[in-house]
Formats: C-alpha cells, sequence, structure tokens
C-alpha cells in the first residue's frame, strides 16, 4: 500500500509540475499587453514601461516561468492586474463559495440519481427505464448557462419564489451580518447562530446549485445503472436472493454496494468538472465564487488570474483524484496491483 | 429461476432479412429516436436557406422596426435586438455546430489515435512519455484548457475549434492506447512478427481495425459534448463573432434583454439543448449495440 500510495503522490506531482508549465505557456502568448491594462486607462509610455518592470515581465519566458515555479512553491501566485490583490488571498477568498456551490450540486445530483438509477436498474427496458435514460440524457446535453437563465427568469423574475442573484439579502448586511469564520456560507451561519442569515443562503443556493447538478446528475444515474445491471447477475447478489432476501433489498444494499466504487472515481472527476461549470453558472446568479472571479479575470485580460484559477482548479481535481485513487486502493486491494 | 418459454426462434435457426436489425431497434428506441433527431437536424442544416423565411436575416441584415417583437405569425420564434427573425438565425445555427463537432472530432482523433497507437504498439519509455503527457492533459476539465487556449486566441469559430481539439485528443490517445495494447500482446500478433510482415502492415491491418470499435461509439457520443463546450465558449464570447447566427453567442447576446423579451434566449437554447440531446442519444444507442461491456466517463 505504501509503495502504492507513493508512486501515485509522485505521478500527481509530475502532473501538477506539467499543468503549471502548460498554464503558463499558454498565458504567455496572451496578444493584449496586460502591462498597460495595469497601468489604467491612458498611461503615458514610462507608466507603462515601469508596471511592465513592476510585474516582471520585461524578463525573459524562461526566467518568468522560473520564477513562477518558484512563487507557486512559495505561496506567491503573482497579483492580480485587476484587483491588484495577491492572486493566491483573492482565489482563498473566491473558493469557498464555489466548493460550496458545487458540493450541494453534487449532493442533489447523488440524492436524484441513486433512486432513479436504481429504478431504471430494477426494471431494465420498461418504458420507466427509457424515460430515465432519456431524462439523464437530457441531463448530460443541458447547456448550463442557458438553463441558469431560464430557471432565474421563471423562479425569480415570474414566479418571484426565489432570488434571483447574489449569495444573501443584501438587507441581512446589517440586520444579521455574517461573521466569516470558515469561508463557507452554510457553515458559519449556523456556527455563529445566524439563521436568518442561513435561510437566505440557502434560497440563494438553490438556483446554481440545481443548474450545476444537472450534469452529474445526468451522468450518476447513467453510471449506477450500467453497474447496479452489471453486478446484479453476479453468484453473491443471486445468494441474498435465493436466501430471501426482498427484492429492494438485493438492489438498494447488496447490488448498490459494489456499485459505490466506480462511482466514487466517477463523482470525483465529475466535482472537477463541475468547478468549471461555475465559469457560466456564477456570473449568471451573481455568486461570489471562482466562477465569478474567473469571468471577470477573462473579461479584464489578467493573466495571473486566469493562470492562478486554471491552475487552482487543476489543483484540486488532481488531488480529488489522488485520494479518491488511494481510497479506493485502500478498499480494495486488487487496485493496488495494477 | 424457470425461463419463460422464448419466442425467439432455435439457435441456428435464419430470421428473415432485415429482422434481427428490426429487433434490434425495437429493443432500442432512444436509439431509433436519436437517430431520427440527428437526421432531421442534419436536414434543416442542409436545406436552411430553403426553409428560413428570412434567410438574409442570419447574416448582416438589420429591421429597425421590428425589434425586439415576440412570437407571432411572421416570426415563429420572434425577434432579435436588430430585428432580425430568430427562427431563421436558429436555422441556419443548425449548420454551425455539427460542422464544428465533425472538424473538432476530426482533428482529435487525427491527433489522438496514431498517439495511442504509438504508446500502446510500442510500450516501453514512448508509451511512458506519450501517457505523462497525455496525464497532464486530462489533468484540466476540457472547458477549462479550451477556455484559456480561447482567451488567448483572437475569438473566431477557428480558434474555437482548435481550442477544443487541442482539449479534446488525450481521452482518444488514452481509449486507444488500451485498446491498442491488448491486441498487440496477441499470439497473433507474435506470429505476424515471427513471419516478418512490415511493422506498418500489422499497425494498419490488425492493430487498428481491432481496436476501433470502441472509438467509434465514444466519438459519436462525444459529438454532444463538444456542441456543448463549443456553445460555452461562444456563450463567453469566445467563440463565434456577430453577425454569425451561433445558437450560443445568440443566448449570450438575448442575455441583456431577457427581462422583457424571454425569446431571444429560449429558442436557440432549446436548439442547443436538442441537437446535443439527439447525438447523445444516438451515441448512447450505438454504444448499447455495439459495445454493451463499456463504460465511459466523461
Amino acid at each position: 500500500m505504501t509503495v502504492y500510495v507513493a508512486r501515485r503522490v509522485a505521478l500527481a506531482v509530475g502532473v501538477v509540475a506539467g499543468v503549471i508549465v502548460l498554464t503558463f505557456v499558454i498565458a504567455h502568448v496572451v496578444p493584449g499587453d496586460p502591462a498597460a491594462t495595469w497601468a489604467g486607462p491612458h498611461p503615458t509610455a514610462a507608466q507603462v514601461a515601469a508596471a511592465r518592470r513592476y510585474l516582471g515581465l520585461d524578463r525573459p519566458a524562461i526566467v518568468q516561468l522560473l520564477s513562477y515555479f518558484g512563487g507557486i512553491l512559495s505561496g506567491n501566485w503573482g497579483v492580480s492586474i485587476h484587483t491588484h490583490r495577491p492572486v493566491l488571498s483573492d482565489l482563498a477568498a473566491a473558493a469557498p463559495a464555489s466548493l460550496e456551490l458545487v458540493t450541494v450540486a453534487m449532493l442533489i445530483a447523488l440524492v436524484v440519481a441513486v433512486p432513479l438509477g436504481l429504478i431504471s436498474a430494477r426494471w431494465p427496458g420498461r418504458v420507466g427505464d427509457h424515460t430515465i435514460r432519456a431524462g439523464s440524457i437530457l441531463g448530460v446535453s443541458m447547456p448550463i448557462f442557458w438553463m441558469a437563465l431560464i430557471l432565474q427568469l421563471f423562479f425569480s423574475q415570474r414566479l418571484h419564489v426565489l432570488p434571483a442573484a447574489g449569495e444573501y439579502s443584501p438587507g441581512l448586511l446589517f440586520s444579521h451580518p455574517l461573521t466569516r469564520l470558515t469561508g463557507f456560507g452554510l457553515i458559519d451561519a449556523p456556527l455563529t447562530g445566524n439563521w436568518p442569515m442561513f435561510g437566505s443562503i440557502l434560497t440563494h443556493l438553490v438556483l446554481p446549485a440545481v443548474v450545476i447538478a444537472a450534469y452529474p446528475a445526468g451522468l450518476l444515474t447513467r453510471m449506477i445503472r450500467a453497474q447496479v445491471l452489471d453486478t446484479v447477475g453476479d453468484a453473491h447478489v443471486q445468494m441474498v436472493r435465493a436466501l430471501g432476501f426482498p427484492e429492494r433489498a438485493v438492489f438498494a444494499r447488496f447490488a448498490m454496494k459494489l456499485a459505490w466504487n466506480p462511482v466514487a472515481a466517477a463523482i470525483a472527476l465529475v466535482f472537477g468538472y463541475s468547478l468549471v461549470n461555475t465559469f457560466l453558472v456564477e456570473a449568471i446568479f451573481d455568486w461570489p465564487g471562482l466562477g465569478s472571479y474567473a469571468t471577470t479575470a477573462i473579461a479584464n485580460l489578467d493573466r495571473p488570474a486566469i493562470l492562478g484559477v486554471t491552475l487552482f482548479i487543476a489543483l484540486v481535481y488532481v488531488v480529488v483524484n489522488l485520494v479518491v485513487d488511494i481510497i479506493q486502493a485502500a478498499i480494495d486491494p486488487r487496485i493496488r496491483l495494477r | 429461476m424457470i425461463e419463460a418459454p422464448s419466442t425467439l426462434p432455435a439457435a441456428g435457426a435464419r430470421l428473415p432479412r432485415g429482422e434481427t436489425l428490426r429487433r434490434g431497434l425495437a429493443a432500442n428506441p432512444l436509439l431509433v429516436a436519436g437517430g431520427l433527431m440527428s437526421a432531421l437536424i442534419l436536414v434543416v442544416a442542409l436545406l436552411a436557406p430553403l426553409l428560413a423565411p428570412f434567410p438574409a436575416d442570419a447574416g448582416t441584415a438589420t429591421h429597425p422596426f421590428l425589434v425586439l417583437h415576440p412570437p407571432s405569425a411572421q416570426h415563429w420564434f420572434g425577434t432579435d435586438n436588430v430585428g432580425r427573425d430568430i427562427y431563421s438565425r436558429v436555422l441556419y445555427g443548425a449548420r454551425i455546430s455539427p460542422l464544428i463537432a465533425v472538424v473538432v472530432l476530426v482533428l482529435a482523433c487525427a491527433i489522438g489515435v496514431p498517439l495511442g497507437v504509438a504508446a500502446g504498439y510500442f510500450g516501453g519509455w514512448l508509451d511512458e512519455a506519450i501517457m505523462r503527457v497525455t496525464d497532464i492533459f486530462l489533468a484540466f476539465p476540457s472547458l477549462l484548457l479550451a477556455l484559456a487556449l480561447a482567451e488567448v486566441l483572437p475569438p473566431s469559430l477557428i480558434t474555437l475549434t482548435i481550442a477544443i481539439a487541442v482539449t479534446w485528443w488525450p481521452w482518444y490517445t488514452r481509449l486507444i492506447r488500451g485498446q491498442a495494447a491488448s491486441v498487440a500482446g496477441r499470439p497473433y500478433i507474435e506470429s505476424c512478427r515471427a513471419l516478418g510482415i512490415p511493422r506498418r502492415r500489422i499497425i494498419f491491418r490488425h492493430i487498428l481495425p481491432n481496436s476501433i470499435t470502441p472509438l467509434i461509439v465514444q466519438v459519436s457520443l462525444d459529438v454532444g459534448g463538444v456542441i456543448l463546450t463549443a456553445s460555452a465558449l461562444s456563450f463567453l464570447g469566445l467563440g463565434a463573432q456577430e453577425p454569425t447566427p451561433d445558437w450560443g453567442l445568440m443566448v449570450s447576446d438575448g442575455q441583456n434583454y431577457f427581462l422583457t423579451a424571454w425569446w431571444v434566449v429560449t429558442f436557440p437554447g432549446i436548439a442547443i439543448l436538442v441537437t446535443a440531446f439527439a447525438f447523445t442519444l444516438l451515441g448512447d444507442g450505438l454504444r448499447d449495440l455495439l459495445d454493451p461491456k463499456r463504460i465511459f466517463l466523461r
């Protein structure tokens, strides 16, 4: 096991190094001049030159890459050209909101996908199965930026049942201000006994979370159906059936148990994917996370911020996958031998 | 368990011509639906100039007196912020998304398949080198890398196509590598080598044809994904530019008016959804038909 973990960690470190180089190479050929953006509107040539020197853009590319590498390792991810603040602290401020959003979305996806996948696998080929499969493909085919707009239009502009945008109602800013402890509003509010704030965050979170959940829900439903169908014919599941367990338990307890391992791997992958999907959704709902940060960075040609956010998500992706790999190997010893 | 009496003819009995296909399709209503919808979309794309009531509206035409009219008998999907007929533009949009998907997938296969075959067939350090580079690309969700790339290059449909293709090939490399490695290890390939058959012939006559089925399935499943990625990039302003009737761009434009003019956003979005849905249904059905054991993850 130690050997397996060491090998996986070494691989992950290699991948992260490659990712850093790749993001740098991509961002280094941006045609616009970030120094001019940094210097503000109508800068003089001297101001641009000073900005370029300050930002280190006057050095050879390889030196910039090496110093970028060194900076990343020592926690210096550069200074945002738009916010004029360190990228890492910007990211640290934005990340909790996105992680919160994606986590809630994954929970919604699981709550939908597990029962639907099981129903689909229990009666394959029936009308219900075809409907669920079509529905899951619909979820995977959803242009989520469009879904976000439509849900916002319908639920907040027409029905007025859910708030349109923001993290919480601005009125609460004065009556029940949120004390930031962890940065996760849904954790901080109950910790400080701030229930009106908790409720407000929750209602603001529903629409973006449902939109982000569309893709994982569809994907996981399909996977669970396939996995359960695959295991339900296995000898040990037949055995459980022969022992007289009700059909419901055969599916929900025994066949599903075996499906969890690949489903967990899928959740890890789709978590990273959903973090990127926040780029398309957060700006629409004005949710103050990585997606809103990234869209602003793109609009402002903010190279350090774009690099930072790309790198951050790639890192989350690598780490989540690594953790899932190790957990899976711990559960299932056969994986270590591959 | 007691077997229900089978209505199928005994093994060996020949089914009448077309019967196998008919039964296969009858068991797969989603495949049939996906196939019909995809075919319909392609027909619309081909016949757009004939079907569109206002073909000029797919281009630079503007009608200042028709701005943001709601859907009516004349303009089925309403008009946009410069008075163009949205129905005509949506029909013309069917020429863009599927074409982008085809070009992206051809490019991605052109890069991914040779690398996968090389890694799987030759193994050793070449395999290691190719797969480690592939791992790095796979560490990015494809939309993220495409975003980073599209952001660097001047926004256009060509840029967008290249950006997506660059992020899509590693999936095929990994898929083909696995297939090629398993085929390359079989005894008959060994005997081919022993017989002195040239390497090129082994690869083209044996390795590739035996690795191709999962690739076909994956490519057909990916059409919807590419269409969604392309529309997302266009939505963020990193793809098609005005006045291209691209669905993602149309949704993005309509965003500014959608509180008062819901139709500008709604119809192009439905077009994206229906197209991605149709091709994914088709791909999913094909997988069931060709390769029922595999489970794909994206």
